[in-house]
């Protein structure tokens, strides 16, 4: 009897459990204004959710510079690195075979092939660096599970602001998100 | 704010003098909505297969055959199956491999060098024209990895550990080119994939809602859970910039390798430093004749008028014609310095080039490299869309022609005239290069049928109405 009535009051719980709000906006600069807002009412837990990256919303939105470039960095000289090292090792250390009369090893010859790893590897620390960073990829968002989430991929905006945030409060943050020109202000399931 | 300050700092003067408002070339005609774009787009893939589709992927797919059946042939018996002999021992894979990689090198431009320069116009071709590098890489990989003959050893290309346990000539421009052309296309798919990535989480909404699940599955695989989110976006524009940023010294880096293939030897006509410059342009005045030849029809079979717009069409012939003009430049600085440098040999090769046995290759690659592009000066040619790409097609011609007269009139007639020889192709060969046309439609075909040709989310970005300050120029 006790267990049923514990797994009835988890069930309870899990269903008042909610993601948080999410806010229809229908222009770009709507969107905008409104992330300036939320931004400025010390949210930290929160998002828009945009169909292509509006110009200046970064700083709307209080988000710092990305680290990608330092991850490209690291990637670059990692290749620039192991192009040189291979190149030597290989003509030099390994099986020395003089061609041609030109050196064994020089950072001339070397140059190119090290030149295009250290572009190789900038890619890849790049593109891995960015999805990282990002927790891509993801299998499941409850932001994708919205109603209306196929129209953020198109042609509306939304901000969400996650239940986690320590300011979240349902009634105020709904408050907000509605002085700030939020439509369809929604709970979002987790 | 910022621009309130500014005005208030700046001198008086600038109150009195404003600058003109320049007219800003409208990027996505009739005002066209964030929904249009993506319906427009997204429609190409979802709905049904158009019967010309069909049609032209059986034909491509006819084509793409012969380089199937002139492979396994030259597999089958040997690379002697091609028309090359002593002197001339590199010719049609080596033309059609620099030929192929060529085309590819305008798709990097547009998508990295005019995305540095910020050049908005590039967004409505940029994705074409990457997926245009992408197979024309492919085709170019043929020719090298089969002329080695023993297919079965183009691992040796690599530095792989084997069982002679000798490494690689890293002192080769042979090498340095299997690097180079190996990076381009692996970072060529990449920034391609990027780029597509928030495309695909379109498609695999539209999909979902359509109840069409297995596609919806199949895109949501790639678009790796994509949501939109500015975070997301905030990273990703970094990356994209970024990829952007290394891939342009990238793409200036592999016909520069290309170009050491020859410049670095000691044939005469071959041994220029002028190779890595020339060839570049070159490789981009043949890739934006291969773009307009592709987009045009593109354009008019999937009425995108409104996307690819007469200024892009624009733009497209200027850059065709101020690399075709660097290109005859080079031509007749080449000539200059094989005179100015008093070699006999370099002079010989020149005249020889001009006047000998292969002249006719030679005029066709002046009239169509020299000539056709200066058609492009005049607005009422720019204008003509069936002009554009005929002459377009013209530019494919001459360039495969150039790379044709530099290999072959070269080894042709080398330093001793006992070994002086005339080559010509063997039918083996014409068959696998016609068909690496039909390869490259193959492809092309399945990307415009399954994949958006457009990137939509960078197309919404330079709309008007994306702008959140009100149209001024807040750069």
């Amino acid at each position: 009897m006790s267990t049923a009535a514990t797994t009835t009051t988890n069930l309870a719980t899990m269903a008042a459990q909610t993601h948080g709000l999410i806010a229809t906006f229908e222009t770009p600069r709507d969107l905008y204004h409104a992330a300036e807002q939320v931004r400025d009412a010390g949210y930290r837990n929160w998002d828009c959710i945009t169909p292509f990256p509006v110009h200046g919303l970064d700083k709307a939105m209080g988000l710092r510079r990305s680290i990608v470039p330092r991850i490209s960095l690291a990637g670059g000289i990692t290749g620039f690195i192991t192009g040189m090292t291979m190149i030597w090792w290989t003509g030099q250390v390994d099986y020395p075979l003089t061609v041609g009369g030109k050196p064994l090893f020089s950072p001339m010859f070397a140059f190119p092939v090290s030149y295009e790893l250290t572009i190789l590897f900038t890619a890849f620390a790049t593109i891995g660096g960015m999805l990282i960073v990002n927790g891509l990829p993801k299998h499941y968002d409850p932001v994708l599970k919205y109603e209306h989430i196929r129209r953020g991929m198109d042609d509306t905006f939304f901000i969400v602001i996650e239940a986690r945030d320590p300011r979240f409060h349902a009634a105020n943050t709904k408050a907000l998100l509605e002085k700030a020109g939020g439509k369809a202000i929604t709970e979002l399931e987790a | 704010m910022a621009h309130v300050e500014h005005a208030a700092s700046a001198p008086a003067i600038l109150q009195e003098v404003k600058p003109a408002v320049l007219p800003r070339a409208v990027l996505v005609g009739h005002g066209r909505s964030f929904s249009w774009i993506t319906d427009k787009i997204c429609g190409i893939i979802e709905g049904k297969t158009p019967a010309w589709w069909w049609w032209c992927f059986i034909v491509a797919c006819f084509v793409a055959s012969f380089t199937v059946a002139g492979l396994v042939y030259l597999v089958a018996t040997g690379v002697g199956v091609w028309g090359h002999a002593n002197p001339v021992n590199w010719a049609w894979d080596i033309v059609n491999f620099v030929f192929w990689i060529g085309i590819g090198h305008a798709g990097t431009l547009i998508s990295a060098i005019l995305c540095l320069l910020r050049q908005k116009w590039r967004t409505s071709i940029n994705r074409a024209a990457e997926a245009m590098t992408i197979f024309a890489v492919v085709c170019a990989a043929i020719f090298p990895v089969f002329h080695v003959g023993r297919i079965w050893y183009a691992w040796y290309l690599f530095p792989i550990p084997n069982s002679n346990i000798i490494w690689q000539n890293f002192r080769s421009p042979l090498e340095w080119d299997v690097f180079a052309v190996s990076t381009y296309g692996t970072v060529s798919v990449l920034f391609w994939y990027v780029g597509l990535l928030p495309d695909l989480a379109v498609l695999r909404d539209r999909f979902y809602a359509a109840g069409n699940k297995f596609r919806s599955f199949l895109y949501g695989l790639f678009a790796l859970g994509w949501r939109g989110s500015n975070r997301h976006w905030s990273n990703y524009e970094m990356a994209y910039i970024i990829l952007a940023g290394i891939s342009t010294p990238l793409v200036l880096s592999v016909h520069t390798i290309v170009s050491f293939d020859f410049a670095v030897s000691l044939l005469p006509g071959w041994h220029t430093t002028i190779f890595p410059p020339y060839f570049v342009a070159g490789a981009i005045f043949s890739g934006f004749g291969m773009v307009l030849t592709l987009m045009l029809p593109l354009r008019a079979v999937y009425g995108l008028e409104d996307l690819i717009t007469q200024y892009h069409i624009d733009c497209m012939c200027k850059i065709t014609l101020a690399t075709g003009t660097i290109v005859g430049y080079a031509y007749s600085m080449e000539f200059f310095i094989a005179w100015y440098g008093a070699n006999p040999y370099e002079g010989f090769a020149f005249i020889n080039r001009a006047f000998g046995h292969y002249a006719w290759a030679y005029w066709i690659m002046i009239t169509c490299n020299v000539i056709t592009p200066q058609f492009f000066w005049f607005k009422s040619v720019r204008n003509n869309t069936a002009l554009v790409w005929v002459l377009s097609i013209f530019v494919n011609v001459g360039m495969w022609f150039e790379r044709f007269v530099i290999i072959v009139t070269s080894l042709a007639r080398d330093f001793l005239p006992s070994s002086w020889g005339y080559y010509s192709p063997s039918i083996v060969e014409i068959f696998t290069f016609f068909g690496t046309f039909g390869v490259f439609s193959v492809l092309f075909l399945l990307f415009i049928r399954f994949l958006p040709v457009m990137p939509m989310a960078e197309l919404k970005a330079v709309t008007p109405q994306a702008d959140v300050h009100g149209g001024h120029d807040h750069h």
